[in-house]
């Protein structure tokens, strides 16, 4: 007897981690069920199980109150074993502001977060170039497109030795840099003095992991100020259904058990 | 044992409310017992002197009168089910001392007063008042100091715990020298169905004592903030608190998660007076009394005594009382959250306190007569000499400036007026993604909420203010205060909500001196007039009073907090000019002849170096008429941009307006138009009650001066919004916007020595 069909893709569902502190957790949650029509799933710290979620989102806040470094203890959370393992395996992981913090601590992004060049937070709408369309969290933006997003940091400035940095240049890993309104980069326009002004990188086996400081979630919707960060979310529901069409085709391709 | 008078004395308690204390208890009072009636007595939580004078407000009256004062007021989102809690605190001796954990421990307890409610906090204000930061020498040096610190500490808590710091107020005077002022204003919303009580209800029910273990900090904290600041205050740092968002962001999602079990009869923060406030005023409100135990409440420091575990003031602590049975439920949540929680007691049907120590009873007192037998003074009111000196003043000979060019370029950079920018960057204003109008786009901090969620049934847009101009106050408190209500009123109108309740804090110097009770009845006199007159309640408030140091007292500042709701499908507007060629109205109403000058205006104060003057006239039902005619215009999406004239003026608003939208303005005045006024006055004086809104030509602009018409509200066509980059100003002012930019944009960061 045949099986049934399969059914075809339904609406992503997408992973947001919940640490103690995490303050950006459903605003995440909400930019993504509004612009992908998907699902947001609160992963709890403590637990170590992703419940089968299409991507993860390490959200922004305070993980552990910031406590010796941003990002230094969430490292340690049960919850991010399944998350290295994810990324090991290929899947899609986005870490805004604190999320990219805490991937950076948990070495699944290379480089560092350190305190911000003017040892103040800053909280401002600042302007972005798309470095890099070739990621799975872009493809929807065009190269050189400048973008405006809110960052809000205490510690944002990018940092790494040359050789991580030769690397990142080599393999083209940076996705957004700092620039102004023309898309110059220039000392002025880096809220943080990210080195090169780099405010978000692409890393992982597949390029599947992004981490950036500024907040896409923030940028959502007309009235927020900006919609510029719809095509982020946009980029990753493409990727998630390309996926998941690539899934069911080679299902509906493979031959029925006799 | 009969207790040395010099103890009691020393903790603020006087001869005939020690003799009152003894008289209740029928003995002498233990140690304990002194320090609880100390710290509940004290102005800070008892509200001893000021008391007799809230009762102006209509709102704290009737709360009063039937036992519903609750730890902030409610105003219902329409009828949509939701409704808006906030309210407003004062943290200033703290802040005074040690900035930094002042002012963070000021945003942290207000934040509590709001999810006490069970209401999510979604947005925090705040007023902030120092001395003049510009200059050399040790006290500007002190003001940059607490400024910077004062900002950080809001900062550092609000960004933290997640809720955005949307909007308030910043003003320099030397007369907050050495006593800054720091008001924090919280708001949250809450299903009205789920609104958590104070009262301790059910004999028998558990206590439980959730949040931050305690330690030492600010014991008699609000005994310190009942004194004048003098030298020695600096030696009272141990009294302030420290704050830790971190905790306090856990807090708000375990008591909102905790709440939702239904298990919870009654919960409160431990602010002021810690957990004798929490027993006492729980058991109160309930009829109730409370058997406590202090070895079994978390403590962060050893041989604490029962004395310093009831009177410390550490943070992020909660009080609740718990239906029998479902105590490790409701505990389970708190340390899910990986919070302290233990029962320390349970509610009985006794009417006091007893905290014991094991087996010792430290403190048995009738928990009435701590919360709400506070004796109560009326105090002697003396109007000050100085109001007759001031109000008689007469400008008629002051020069005309040589150079308006140059006026108005000191008032932009006056920090004051100048752009706050510096300050508001350092917060996060946007969190939660509800932000609509941001600090410095219009006149008010608009949230587009996310709940209630049924879209087009319910009112989801509400707006934020804090307003007062101390000045004002100084020269005349009743006027002051009625012009800080409807300069509040005017802004949420600006934006397009419509103005719903008053949350206040009162800033005033010490009440033991008639002058200073004087101010304080006065101005609450003024505000109480003027919420009733634009119909804005005052659902909550602070009072502040000792707001002085040995070199003299704060101006008058009755801080007005206020919140407007929009109407559904109503739009917000921003200050900025949007387009070129829309022009430019200045609304106000009829037939006024606008002969208020100088007096009192920033103008007359930094160019003459005189404060004098009466404040400007005000008739509140005029006013009501502009700021209606205003909504209405928003609502009927008639205006590009409306903001309000203040500080400098209408041509410091004018000034805004372009810098806001970078664009320029052509800007003409009619002599006649304003009363045949000198010019100083038509350009920089601060007459009340107008707003200066941009329009289409054509349709727009005809339909608004319609409007106008018809609530008899004059619209003075002013000027045209030009694509020059120049603000051009009755032919004396000229000037490239990017000028007024560099002074308005880096007055306080030239001070702060960083330009």
């Amino acid at each position: 007897m045949n099986s049934a069909p399969p059914a075809p893709p339904a609406p992503p569902r997408i992973g947001v981690v919940v640490f103690p502190g995490s303050n950006c957790d459903t605003d995440a949650g909400n930019a993504v069920e509004q612009t992908l029509g998907g699902e947001a799933s609160y992963l709890w710290h403590a637990d170590k199980d992703l419940e089968n979620v299409d991507a993860v989102i390490v959200p922004g806040g305070f993980s552990y109150g910031d406590a010796l470094r941003a990002g230094a203890i969430a490292r340690f959370a049960p919850i991010m074993e399944p998350v290295a393992r994810f990324t090991a395996d290929g899947g899609l992981v986005l870490g805004i502001c604190n999320g990219f913090q805490i991937l950076c601590e948990a070495g699944l992004l290379p480089g560092a977060l350190a305190r911000n060049e003017g040892l103040r937070f800053v909280c401002r709408q600042v302007y972005l170039r798309v470095e890099n369309t070739d990621t799975p969290f872009t493809s929807h933006y065009r190269p050189g497109q400048v973008l405006r997003i809110p960052t809000a940091h205490g510690e944002g400035r990018f940092t790494c030795d040359d050789a991580v940095y030769d690397r990142l240049i080599g393999e083209n890993a940076v996705v957004f840099r700092y620039c102004d309104a023309d898309g110059r980069s220039t000392p002025e326009a880096n809220p943080n003095g990210s080195r090169d002004h780099i405010a978000g990188i692409v890393g992982g086996p597949q390029r599947n992991v992004l981490g950036m400081m500024p907040h896409p979630e923030r940028a959502a919707c007309a009235w927020l100020g900006s919609e510029d960060g719809v095509g982020l979310f946009e980029s990753l529901g493409a990727a998630l259904l390309d996926g998941k069409r690539a899934a069911f085709a080679a299902q509906r391709a493979a031959p029925a058990p006799v | 044992m009969p207790i040395d008078p010099k103890i009691y004395r020393e903790m603020g308690l006087n001869d005939a409310e020690y003799r009152q204390i003894v008289e209740t208890l029928g003995r002498e009072p233990t140690y304990t017992e002194l320090g609880m009636y100390a710290v509940m007595w004290s102005e800070h939580c008892g509200y001893k002197y000021s008391r007799p004078v809230l009762r102006l407000f209509a709102e704290y009256k009737k709360a009063q009168e039937t036992g519903a004062l609750e730890n902030a007021g409610v105003v219902p989102l329409g009828d949509s089910g939701w409704g808006v809690v906030f309210k407003m605190e004062s943290h200033n001796h703290p802040s005074a001392v040690e900035p930094t954990q002042g002012a963070a421990t000021g945003v942290g307890g207000i934040l509590r007063d709001i999810f006490t409610m069970g209401a999510r906090p979604v947005a925090s204000l705040n007023s902030l008042r120092f001395g003049p930061i510009e200059g050399d020498g040790p006290v500007a040096a002190r003001n940059r100091y607490l400024f910077e610190h004062v900002v950080a500490g809001v900062g550092g808590y609000g960004n933290c715990v997640g809720v955005p710091t949307v909007g308030g107020e910043i003003y320099f005077h030397p007369c907050y020298n050495g006593n800054p002022l720091v008001n924090a204003l919280s708001v949250g919303i809450v299903k009205l169905d789920n609104i958590a009580s104070a009262k301790a209800s059910g004999v028998g029910n558990p206590v439980l004592y959730v949040g931050s273990a305690t330690g030492r900090d600010g014991i008699h904290g609000a005994t310190f903030a009942s004194v004048e600041l003098t030298e020695e205050s600096e030696a009272k740092r141990p009294n302030v608190q420290v704050g830790d968002p971190f905790t306090e962001k856990l807090l708000i999602e375990a008591t909102l998660e905790a709440l939702a079990t239904g298990h919870i009869v009654g919960i409160q923060d431990m602010g002021a007076a810690g957990l004798t406030c929490g027993t006492c005023e729980m058991s109160a409100k309930g009829g109730l009394g409370m058997d406590i135990d202090v070895l079994q409440v978390p403590r962060r420091e050893s041989g604490m005594t029962p004395y310093e575990v009831m009177l410390s003031e550490s943070q992020e602590r909660m009080l609740a009382v718990v239906a029998r049975g479902h105590e490790e439920e409701v505990a389970a949540v708190f340390r899910k959250w990986g919070l302290q929680a233990a029962i320390i007691g349970e509610a009985t049907d006794t009417g006091r306190v007893v905290v014991r120590e094991g087996d010792t009873v430290a403190a048995d007192v009738p928990a009435k007569s701590l919360a709400d037998d506070c004796p109560t003074y009326y105090l002697n009111a003396e109007e000050p000499e100085y109001i007759h000196r001031v109000q008689s003043a007469d400008f008629s000979s002051l020069p005309e400036p040589d150079d308006y060019n140059a006026v108005l370029l000191r008032l932009l950079a006056s920090p004051t007026i100048a752009s706050k920018r510096w300050v508001w960057e350092q917060y996060d204003t946007m969190v939660q993604t509800q932000t609509e109008i941001l600090p410095g786009a219009g006149d008010a901090a608009v949230l587009n909420l996310r709940e209630p969620s049924t879209p087009g049934a319910s009112p989801r847009r509400i707006a934020m203010t804090t307003d007062c101009n101390s000045r004002f106050c100084y020269l005349d408190p009743f006027v002051g205060a009625q012009l800080s209500v409807a300069e509040a009123a005017r802004n949420l109108s600006c934006v397009g909500a419509t103005p719903a309740a008053v949350t206040d804090c009162l800033n005033f110097a010490s009440p033991e001196k008639p002058e200073g009770f004087w101010q304080f009845r006065r101005a609450v006199e003024g505000m109480a007039a003027a919420c009733e007159a634009l119909g804005t309640p005052v659902i909550s408030g602070n009072v502040s009073f000792y707001n002085e140091t040995p070199d003299g007292a704060i101006y008058p500042t009755p801080t007005v907090g206020m919140l407007g709701i929009f109407e559904e499908g109503v739009e917000p507007v921003g200050l900025g000019f949007q387009n070129d060629g829309d022009l430019i109205y200045l609304l106000r109403p009829d037939g006024w002849e606008h002969e208020s000058g100088i007096g009192g205006s920033e103008y007359l104060s930094l160019i003459h170096g005189r404060e004098e003057g009466t404040p400007p006239r005000l008739a509140l039902d005029a006013e009501r008429r502009v700021q209606s005619v205003v909504r209405k215009a928003v609502g009927a999406r008639l205006l590009r941009s409306a903001h309000d004239c203040s500080e400098g003026g209408a041509t410091v608003a004018l000034a805004e307006s372009c810098l806001a939208g970078n664009r320029g303005a052509e800007v003409r005045f009619a002599v006649t138009d304003f009363g045949d006024q000198p010019w100083s006055a038509i350009l920089f004086g601060e007459a009340a009650s107008r707003v200066i809104v941009s329009v289409r030509p054509g349709a727009d602009q005809d339909a608004l001066l319609d409007l106008a018409e018809d609530a008899a509200i004059e619209a003075v066509f002013i000027g045209q919004v030009k694509a020059s980059e120049r603000f051009d100003a009755a032919g004396l002012l000229d000037l490239p916007l990017a000028r007024l930019r560099d002074d308005y944009e880096n007055a306080i960061p030239r001070a702060m020595g960083e330009k």
